[in-house]
């Protein structure tokens, strides 16, 4: 099975408290760390799994700057076989629509039964999947959190509420966004990166896909963020303040009062 | 101006989800005199309630009755709506696996804008809707401007518009004829159920809640220990049971169970919408995060801003002293 897995460089959550800059037109980049948006590494992972079971070959790629390289190769030493590079300045502040515009035009370029994307990415909306599989005209399932596959088709889990899971089947080729915990991505150190260092891994512009930059960046975005903001928080809560022992002293009260202590 | 307003309505039972009357009081938010129709599809004898009561939000109700869609199958329902809704229309859905799954294809299809996961909405000017996000689990907000010239597929968080009393009396339509030829590529085979735990949190009085902020799994320990000196269960969010450090029947939130006890103790939990979306009934909430403007502290009765890891050990001990 010929896969293709779409990973974004994202702000890593783990690493950074997320807050916003001096004039509200991004958030705080200072001290800002990225790594591969967290369900991508399971979208990978899958893939992989899938390849190891029944052949072919996972591709990974992503539109982003110059930066966006390190994703690929993370991947790449998690065991994807190709990555490809999509960095163009007209590409920037692309809506989520420009964005799947242009991961269109590069998997129009080869040929794929499987494309998997993540979910949702942390500073994004959890929408290049299903506009992709709209745009490739491929049929589409969300929040997927098992795969199994038989002959030129798939059987599939979606995560509904409640901790509910949806069976569906689904005919290849198709487009499925995963859904975090549907495997565990194993771990890349240092030395698997190391290893893929020196793979080639080309790059795409926007006249290598002959894409109308009126149609994707800044100028084709229906979609536009204006500013950043931190919210007003209403009453919020009641900090509690002091050393350790009196916070515990007066906590230890509280909970007495609201029937939190047996 | 002549845009005409939609929103896609989910049911369960012959019971109209609450997010149909959030969506009318969204729609509101959009325009405030333009009546909104709402799009009601299913099959049996609990789809006629739905649509009546989805009549008292909305001035229109388009029932859609078919075998097809006795399950929402997002694929089937995309295909419906692009035969029947009006070019430019702006259509409105509950941001919910359900909505997450429909609303970004249908905003191609229909060559819309689509705007995820929206908050509030400020208003309209010309073609420009202005509404609110969040990004990274509701730590930063974002003004969104979208064009909606040609139309919209706008995704409601769950929980965010206030639903109003309303008693429009709206007029139910039967479409069902619509439905006619409607196939996806993707068939709906069966719902599995949640599987039930070794401990019921749904029934727990007081439930000490671990997040991502436990850091390992070594350190649920610390978290055990608060709850068996307190008397109470564990539970937690999300990233916990991706890391199969709990069981699933302990997850807090939409995709796992909800829960309704006196006191919650957050420890180390951000807040995100889908984690706070699992707990009812307004407990005393109390929060521990080393983030001062981690967005849980927006919620909780009762904010500290540590470490966990040092400060829980110190709770206990003291509790245990008692
Ligand atoms: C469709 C869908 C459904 C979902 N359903 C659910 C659901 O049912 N339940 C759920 O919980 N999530 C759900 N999520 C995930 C949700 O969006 C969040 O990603 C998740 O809730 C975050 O969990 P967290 O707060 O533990 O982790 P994080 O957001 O990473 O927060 C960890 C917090 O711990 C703090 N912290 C770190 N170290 C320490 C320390 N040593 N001491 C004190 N504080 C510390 C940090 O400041 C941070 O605020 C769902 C997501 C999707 C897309
Ligand atoms: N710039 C990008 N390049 C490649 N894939 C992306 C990009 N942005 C988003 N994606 C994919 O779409 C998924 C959902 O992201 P989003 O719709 O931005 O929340 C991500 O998990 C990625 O798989």
């Amino acid at each position: 099975m010929e896969i293709l897995v779409c990973v974004k460089r994202a702000p890593d959550t783990l690493e950074n408290e997320i807050t916003v800059n001096k004039d509200g037109t991004n958030i705080e980049q200072e001290d800002l760390v990225y790594s591969v948006n967290e369900w991508d590494n399971y979208a990978v992972e899958e893939a992989i799994q899938i390849r190891d079971k029944v052949g072919g070959s996972v591709t990974v790629v992503t539109v982003g700057d110059e930066d966006a390289e390190e994703v690929l190769r993370r991947e790449m030493a998690m065991g994807a076989d190709n990555g490809i590079l999509i960095s163009d300045k007209a590409f920037e502040n692309s809506d989520g629509k420009g964005i799947a515009s242009i991961l269109k035009a590069e998997i129009e370029k080869g040929k794929y039964d499987l494309i998997l994307t993540g979910a949702q990415a942390d500073d994004g909306a959890g929408q290049i999947g299903g506009m992709l599989a709209a745009m490739l005209d491929l049929p589409y399932a969300s929040l997927v959190n098992k795969i199994d596959s038989e002959d030129g088709k798939l059987t599939i889990g979606r995560e509904i509420e409640g901790g509910a899971q949806e069976i569906n089947e689904i005919e290849l080729p198709c487009v499925l966004s995963i859904q975090t915990g549907i495997n565990e991505p194993r771990y890349v150190g240092i030395r698997g990166i190391r290893k893929v260092a020196s793979i080639e891994i080309p790059v795409r512009t926007a006249s290598d896909l002959g894409l109308d930059t009126n149609a994707v960046g800044d100028a084709g975005a229906k979609v536009k963020k204006l500013d950043y903001f931190i919210p007003e928080t209403g009453d919020g809560a009641e900090m509690l303040t002091g050393s350790q022992e009196e916070i515990a002293d007066k906590l230890i009260e509280l909970l007495k009062a609201k029937g939190g202590m047996k | 101006m002549n845009r005409q307003l939609f929103a896609y309505i989910t049911h369960q039972n012959g019971v109209a989800n609450d997010s149909a009357f959030e969506l009318a009081a969204a729609a509101k938010k959009i325009s405030a005199d333009t009546s909104v129709t709402a799009i009601v599809t299913g099959k049996g004898e609990g789809l006629t309630k739905v649509c009546e009561q989805a009549s008292s939000a909305f001035a229109k109700v388009w029932k859609i009755e078919d075998d097809a869609f006795a399950y929402p199958n997002a694929e089937l329902i995309r295909a419906l709506i692009l035969k029947i809704l009006p070019e430019k229309s702006v259509i409105l859905l509950a941001h919910d696996t359900f909505g997450m799954d429909l609303g970004p294809g249908l905003s191609i299809k229909l060559n819309a804008s689509f705007i995820s996961d929206v908050v509030n909405i400020e208003g309209t000017d010309g073609d420009a809707l202005k509404t609110v996000r969040q990004e990274y689990s509701g730590q930063v907000s974002t003004h969104i401007s979208c064009d909606i010239a040609d139309g919209a597929v706008i995704n409601i968080r769950p929980g965010a518009f206030k639903p109003e009393e309303a008693s429009i009396g709206g007029k139910i339509e039967d479409k069902s004829s619509e439905a006619a030829g409607i196939a996806a590529k993707r068939k709906y085979v069966k719902t599995i159920e949640a599987e039930v735990g070794d401990v019921d949190i749904t029934k727990s009085e007081v439930l000490v809640s671990i997040g991502r902020g436990i850091e390992d799994e070594d350190n649920i320990e610390i978290a055990q220990e608060l709850a068996d000196a307190i008397g109470a269960d564990v539970s937690c969010s999300r990233p916990i049971v991706d890391a199969k450090w709990l069981e699933k029947s302990r997850q807090v939130g939409t995709s796992g169970q909800t829960v309704k006890p006196k006191v919650y103790i957050a420890l180390g939990i951000s807040g995100s919408f889908q984690h706070l979306g699992g707990i009812k009934g307004s407990p005393f909430m109390v929060a521990v995060n080393k983030n001062a403007n981690a967005p849980i502290f927006q919620v909780a009765d009762i904010g500290i801003t540590d470490d966990l890891l040092d400060f829980v050990p110190v709770l206990t001990e003291k509790i245990e002293k008692l």
